[in-house]
């Protein structure tokens, strides 16, 4: 009896020691050829992105994101987007790439566990991950196991801050809320601001802190400030009553687009008709189903990609992901998961890096030549980087004329 | 040597097993740290070990509120919950009053445990006066409103000491509590805590687990745990015999919170961001799938649970976006086949054969 149980409890929990060592024995293997189809096989539409490793001449990208749960559309997007500039980059014959998304479900601990995978599978740069919370568990790691890691989306400044190697393709928060605040009072000289933002959330916290120290500092005058959360996002009417009850022509809705087109579908119901104005989160509303996109006409939105540019580079881009994916119109978060792959391409020939380096060569290398290096991108023509991490690009200011994106 | 060989026979059933198991997580931890130290733990196995312990200790804390005492409990994450962030809280701030890390982890994971305790009593005097599904509504309710709380809270550390905020008008920012220079934003509200320095080690999950079954087993073996028992098993019969059912209640309950709290602690010290949304509702099921799967009232059956299934997902990573639904389908199988006659003989049959003798084996 008690010898049974002694047994029984000894070897289940060595069972998970047997997990351990059979998974790292696999990885260890480049031409293992179920490892290798892994990418491929998750999405039987997307070419095989993994095509070259038998060779064993590729840098092995991973990437962390939310593949399924709530947040899945925005790590799809990103995941979507890479897979397209992976592929377009392996047939320029140079550098190749094989990429490996993994899901994290937006939860710091699966991320970090997602991360350990990749890891294992012998990673040597990380796009990801794709949300903010995620992110700043995953970048301590890359931090302590110098990894170079880039993330398309992760807006925080707590993502970068102490850092070295930990790069963002997106603006920071703060950055949008300053950039928004200063378009507002250079072309809308005078008018009052409403903002209506979401306190529960990072990201439009983040954005309505430096907006209004911002906006402040610039003189422009905020009226009336309202606030929702998660789970009042489908009644706004107070939020808009009260925005008009002060009399403002600018309402800042510094949130992601399903609540701002309930927004501006009350604004409309109660014959209202200010200036809105959104930042990044704001891109996707034309895309809202059931939503009246004449309602959106003359929206205002910082976004740093817009995919009805007409430049030949977006327009390429947008096709091959409508063919891929089922026809869908690529957001900003596809287009951030495209340019970080390129970010990643052009630092690794600037670097002079080859394949069979280290993760940790391959870091401190990339780390050094990540601030000198230009990339233009579909989401802004010649970014650049501090070394803190950050990115330099100018915002765009677009207005929604007849259902697409225009310059004012 | 035939001295013990008498002794141990003469021990009961019961305490053989709870000796097994103390033994046999003891092994665990010196097999699995021998190999890390040989390097032979590749890095997935090796950065699940610390949330396996959390969770090994969520579990058996667990199964003492719904096995032993037999109460229904679905708020078991609001009280890792408290545990966690009262954990970063203490941690952050003592980062210069105690420099040395495992130091600090133990008094964070102290700390955890009190405010998880005191959480646990305030919901338990008045929730463990209902019954059945009542007190599962009502811990259901507490796990939520945890959340919502710690998403309004704003904490900052500086030369000062401690900084705190309820941003119930959600008009605060961090930039409200006014902190010095150099000091610390250690919970920003919805972002939660972020930039948490990592201190949690497998040795300190070791050393907790191990903790949280010498209490658990010697309470339920105890004067008291048979009490505990005895209202689970007829709470009418307890009562008539003089036992202060309310009393023993809450003494289960308020153990199972504390644990649980510093289980928190050692969570969110071992990721540098955490946000309360983590310790929602489906951490609550979780944490109760692992105690149903390992068995009601079984320690070491909650720990093999733990284990088995906290890998299984990780494991599954091949299966990409279709892991969680062949986990699912694994949970199902092991439901039916652990409750299925026709295979509980025949485990019985390779047991008898192990033995060799017809003991009953399921205790």
């Amino acid at each position: 009896m008690k010898k049974f149980l002694a047994a029984a409890l000894a070897g289940a929990m060595c069972l998970s020691l047997m997990a351990g060592c059979s998974n790292s024995s696999a990885p260890s293997n480049p031409s293992n050829p179920s490892n290798s189809s892994t990418p491929a096989a998750s999405n039987p539409s997307a070419p095989a992105a993994s095509a070259p490793s038998a060779s064993g001449a590729a840098f092995k990208l991973g990437g962390i994101g939310p593949l399924t749960g709530g947040n899945a559309i925005y790590g799809n997007a990103v995941m979507n987007g890479a897979k397209i500039a992976v592929d377009e980059i392996n047939a320029l014959g140079g550098i190749q790439l094989e990429f490996n998304p993994q899901d994290d479900v937006s939860d710091a601990e699966t991320s970090v566990n997602a991360y350990n995978n990749l890891k294992d599978w012998g990673m040597q740069a990380l796009v990801g991950t794709v949300t903010t919370g995620p992110c700043i568990a995953v970048s301590a790691e890359v931090f302590n196991d110098r990894i170079f890691a880039l993330t398309p989306s992760a807006s925080s400044t707590d993502v970068i801050s102490g850092k070295d190697n930990m790069f963002q393709v997106c603006f920071t928060d703060p950055n949008q809320g300053v950039g928004a605040a200063d378009y507002i009072s250079q072309n809308m000289a005078g008018s009052k601001v409403a903002i209506i933002y979401q306190n529960d959330s990072a990201y439009s916290q983040g954005i309505r802190d430096t907006f209004v120290a911002e906006a402040a500092a610039k003189g422009l005058e905020v009226v009336s400030e309202t606030t929702f959360t998660e789970d009042t996002q489908t009644d706004f009417s107070v939020q808009v009553a009260a925005a008009q009850a002060a009399g403002a022509d600018v309402i800042f809705l510094p949130i992601y687009y399903t609540p701002a087109s309930v927004i501006l579908t009350q604004a409309k119901a109660a014959g209202y008709e200010p200036t809105f104005f959104g930042v990044d989160g704001m891109d996707g509303i034309l895309t809202v189903e059931g939503f009246d996109i004449s309602l959106a006409e003359g929206v205002m939105l910082l976004t740093p990609f817009s995919a009805d540019a007409d430049d030949a580079r977006t327009k390429n881009f947008v096709d091959t992901y409508a063919k891929l994916y089922n026809g869908e119109t690529p957001n900003q978060f596809a287009a951030d998961g495209y340019d970080a792959v390129y970010i990643i391409y052009e630092a690794l020939q600037a670097a002079n890096c080859t394949p069979d380096m280290s993760a940790q060569d391959i870091c401190e290398a990339l780390v050094a030549v990540m601030p000198t290096i230009t990339v233009d991108g579909l989401t802004g023509a010649g970014m650049t980087w501090a070394a803190t991490g950050e990115v330099s690009k100018a915002p765009m200011a677009v207005v929604i004329k007849d259902g697409v994106y225009v310059t004012p | 040597m035939n001295g013990f060989q008498s002794k141990w026979k003469g021990l009961k059933k019961t305490t053989k097993v709870d000796f097994a198991t103390y033994l046999g997580v003891t092994a665990a931890f010196l097999i699995v740290s021998f190999c890390q130290s040989r390097g032979m733990i590749n890095s997935s196995m090796g950065g699940m070990l610390v949330p396996i312990c959390c969770y090994i200790v969520m579990a058996v804390s667990l199964n003492l509120t719904v096995g032993i005492l037999g109460e229904l409990s679905l708020g078991h994450a609001g009280f890792m919950s408290v545990g966690a962030f009262s954990g970063v809280i203490a941690a952050m701030s003592l980062r210069e009053a105690i420099p040395a890390a495992p130091l600090r982890l133990a008094v964070a994971m102290a700390v955890g445990a009190v405010f998880a305790a005191i959480a646990g009593t305030l919901v338990g005097v008045p929730a463990l006066r209902l019954r059945g599904d009542y007190l599962a509504i009502v811990t259901l309710a507490f796990g939520e409103i945890i959340k919502e709380l710690i998403n309004c809270l704003l904490v900052g550390h500086d030369s000062k000491g401690l900084h705190i905020a309820l941003n119930i008008s959600g008009s605060l920012s961090i930039n409200d509590l006014h902190l010095e220079e150099g000091g610390v934003a250690i919970i920003k509200g919805a972002q939660g805590a972020a930039g948490t320095t990592k201190i949690a080690t497998f040795a300190a999950g070791y050393v907790l687990i191990m903790a949280a079954l010498v209490i658990i087993l010697n309470l339920v073996r105890s004067r008291s745990g048979r009490a505990i028992m005895a209202v689970r098993d007829n709470r009418i019969a307890a009562e008539s015999v003089g036992i202060n059912v309310t009393k023993y209640k809450l003494m289960a309950f308020v153990t199972s919170a504390a644990l649980a709290g510093a289980a928190g602690a050692l969570y969110g010290l071992n990721y540098s961001s955490l946000a309360a949304s983590k310790f929602n509702f489906n951490t609550s099921i979780l944490v109760l799938v692992y105690v149903v799967l390992g068995g009601l009232g079984n320690m070491w059956g909650s720990i093999v649970a733990t284990v088995v299934l906290y890998v299984l997902p990780e494991a599954l990573r091949e299966f990409d976006n279709y892991r969680m639904l062949v986990y699912a389908i694994v949970l199902i199988v092991i439901m039916l086949a652990t409750n299925n006659d026709q295979i509980k003989e025949k485990l019985d049959a390779v047991r008898r054969r192990f033995t060799g003798k017809g003991e009953e084996a399921r205790g």
